[in-house]
């Protein structure tokens, strides 16, 4: 008998379906620690486990004045996004939750269209507007952007936190005295601030790994990470990416952790 | 709030009423401008970014090359072989992958459903991780794993299995496992949601009245289990038709899908009007899918997002 589960089937009867998830899930992460381990090795042939290891693909990564300046432009592109994302996602959510709009379905389905849409319609159509105005090959073309493709998931985020935050503790301040702004920056706020937090951070993420549009509004001094890794993937394999690669792998383990923190402190 | 006090402030009954009731609703009326205020911001962003431009290239695709209004755009997706092979192509890949993630999918979710809180925790891990890490990294390690010098042929070549390499990456093939990879937690996630949510009082409702774990978990555990399926399932598909990154880096030139289609006519061939059209197809396409989904299911497709 499993307590677990209070069920009268055992764990042993559940062998192989264990087994079979354990296969799944190992298919999940090996592709990320496969690519890891081999960021580390000496040699230019793929070689699985490597036979030499050495740290010259991340001296290649950092040294290399390309690949460093589209780090230095995706980074400051993520920044951005955050800092343009977070409070316009956080004040949508929150008028949102209010739930006493007219249009409240049309405007949720309106600000999360980016999750709908497809990302390549959205890439091309991007490129054909921002040539119109010139916005292609610019930080504030690409902020812009990438802020549309990370307010549904601060907006979703932060609604989370608010669903489970009475309200009428902000009612309270304001018949207290407090004005608008003060009740929320004092009362509701520090009570959801875990969730504009993890908002932050998923918009973070959204705009580094960002591929398609980056792909079609970027390019010469603004080239970001991303694009220019997905041009050095179409011409061959170079093991520089493996170093890169891991470590946007560790920037995902990082935010995905510090989130993970933040959440359970929620 | 203020329409509150105004309430109060206010004696109940004779001439003040007609004020009381015209002061809440000009209140009422500022309350909701205040709240468009804060959404303004973020509703003028979406409009700029996604919905002007794809109302213009909608425009744009009902004009020929030479400016003339016709279906021209249109017309020759039934017109030309190497159209009707892309979309071919496309629901090809795209019901691979999904059947594929369904497969792989359902014993996970089914797993993770059953196993105790923490272990259940630990092993979501490695689902959310792939999730959140790069959709190029992730082709990338697949081109590494893959391909003709791969780490799968030169193991398998070591270990005598084959002779000559097995051509992996670079074909349907490639572009199946790498996208069934990076799109499979579009389907655990949802379904494993849904699938916590099962009383297990049914479940064993089910045994006690005889019913052995196969048939408990045919009779009432699948079927129950059944809505996570299909949003996970629709969601999968529909991301499918749209994919670009994975098909390009993997298809080998060969497997051209519906996004990279798009990308070609537009960039490689400055024919704006012919890309367009397959924009606002591809997007009808997934409105109605989705809609369709919804329609049939009462939920929103997009629910999985909230639990990233």
């Amino acid at each position: 008998m499993s307590e677990d589960i209070g069920l009268p089937i055992s764990h042993r009867q559940r062998l192989w379906l264990y087994c079979l998830g354990g296969l799944v899930l190992l298919f999940l992460i090996a592709p990320s620690i496969i690519i890891v381990i081999m960021s580390f090795s000496d040699s230019t042939l793929l070689q699985f486990p490597p036979q030499q290891w050495s740290l010259r693909w991340y001296q290649t990564y950092f040294q290399s004045l390309e690949w460093r300046d589209a780090t230095i432009v995706s980074v400051k592109v993520a920044v951005m996004t955050v800092f343009v994302a977070t409070p316009l996602g956080t004040a949508a959510a929150y008028a949102i939750n209010r739930g006493t709009l007219r249009f409240n379905g049309t405007i949720n389905a309106l600000l999360t269209a980016s999750l709908i849409v497809p990302v390549i319609l959205i890439g091309i159509g991007t490129f054909f507007l921002y040539a119109r105005i010139g916005l292609n090959n610019t930080l504030t073309g690409l902020v812009i952007a990438h802020t549309v493709q990370a307010l549904p998931l601060v907006v979703l985020t932060v609604l989370s936190g608010l669903r489970s935050y009475d309200m009428n503790q902000e009612r309270v301040a304001r018949s207290l005295g407090a004005g608008r702004v003060a009740a929320f920056w004092q009362v509701t706020m520090p009570q959801i601030r875990f969730s504009i937090i993890s908002g932050a951070l998923f918009a973070f993420i959204t705009s580094f790994d960002e591929v398609v549009v980056s792909l079609f509004i970027s390019g010469g001094e603004t080239t970001t990470l991303t694009r220019r890794m997905f041009n050095a993937l179409r011409d061959q394999i170079d093991p520089t990416i493996a170093a890169i690669s891991t470590c946007l792998i560790v920037l995902s383990v990082v935010l995905l952790s510090v989130a993970q923190i933040f959440g359970r402190r929620h | 709030m203020s329409a509150q006090s105004v309430l109060l402030n206010e004696t109940a009954g004779g001439p003040g009423r007609d004020l009381n009731a015209q002061a809440l609703r000009a209140d009422a009326r500022r309350e909701q401008l205040r709240l468009l205020a804060l959404l303004s911001p973020s509703l003028f962003l979406v409009f700029a970014i996604i919905i002007v431009p794809i109302g213009w290239l909608f425009w744009l695709s009902l004009f020929d090359e030479a400016g003339a209004f016709s279906a021209a755009n249109y017309a020759r997706f039934f017109e030309q072989a190497s159209y009707i092979k892309t979309f071919v192509t496309t629901f090809k890949v795209a019901f691979i992958v999904t059947g594929a993630c369904v497969l792989l999918g359902y014993p996970l979710a089914y797993m993770l459903s059953q196993l105790p809180r923490r272990a259940a925790s630990i092993c979501l891990i490695f689902v959310i991780l792939p999730f959140w890490t790069s959709v190029l990294v992730r082709t990338y390690a697949w081109l590494v794993i893959l391909q003709r010098k791969g780490l799968i042929n030169s193991w398998l070549i070591d270990l005598g299995v084959i002779s000559q390499p097995l051509s992996l990456a670079n074909n349907l093939s490639g572009v199946v496992i790498g996208m069934t990879h990076i799109l499979l937690p579009f389907l655990v996630l949802p379904l494993y949601a849904s699938m916590k949510t099962i009383d297990t009082d049914c479940l064993r409702a089910g045994m006690n009245l005889g019913a052995g774990p196969v048939a408990t978990f045919r009779q009432i555990f699948f079927p129950l289990s059944l809505p996570g399926l299909a949003s996970g399932v629709v969601i999968v598909f529909v991301l499918c038709l749209g994919f670009f990154v994975t098909p390009a880096l993997m298809g080998g030139g060969k497997v051209i899908m519906w996004a990279m289609r798009m990308e070609q006519t537009t960039s490689l061939y400055s024919n704006w009007g012919a890309g367009a059209a397959l924009g606002v197809v591809l997007l009808v396409v997934t409105l109605a899918l989705l809609g369709l989904f919804q329609w049939l299911l009462g939920a929103r497709a997009t629910g999985v997002w909230s639990s990233r």
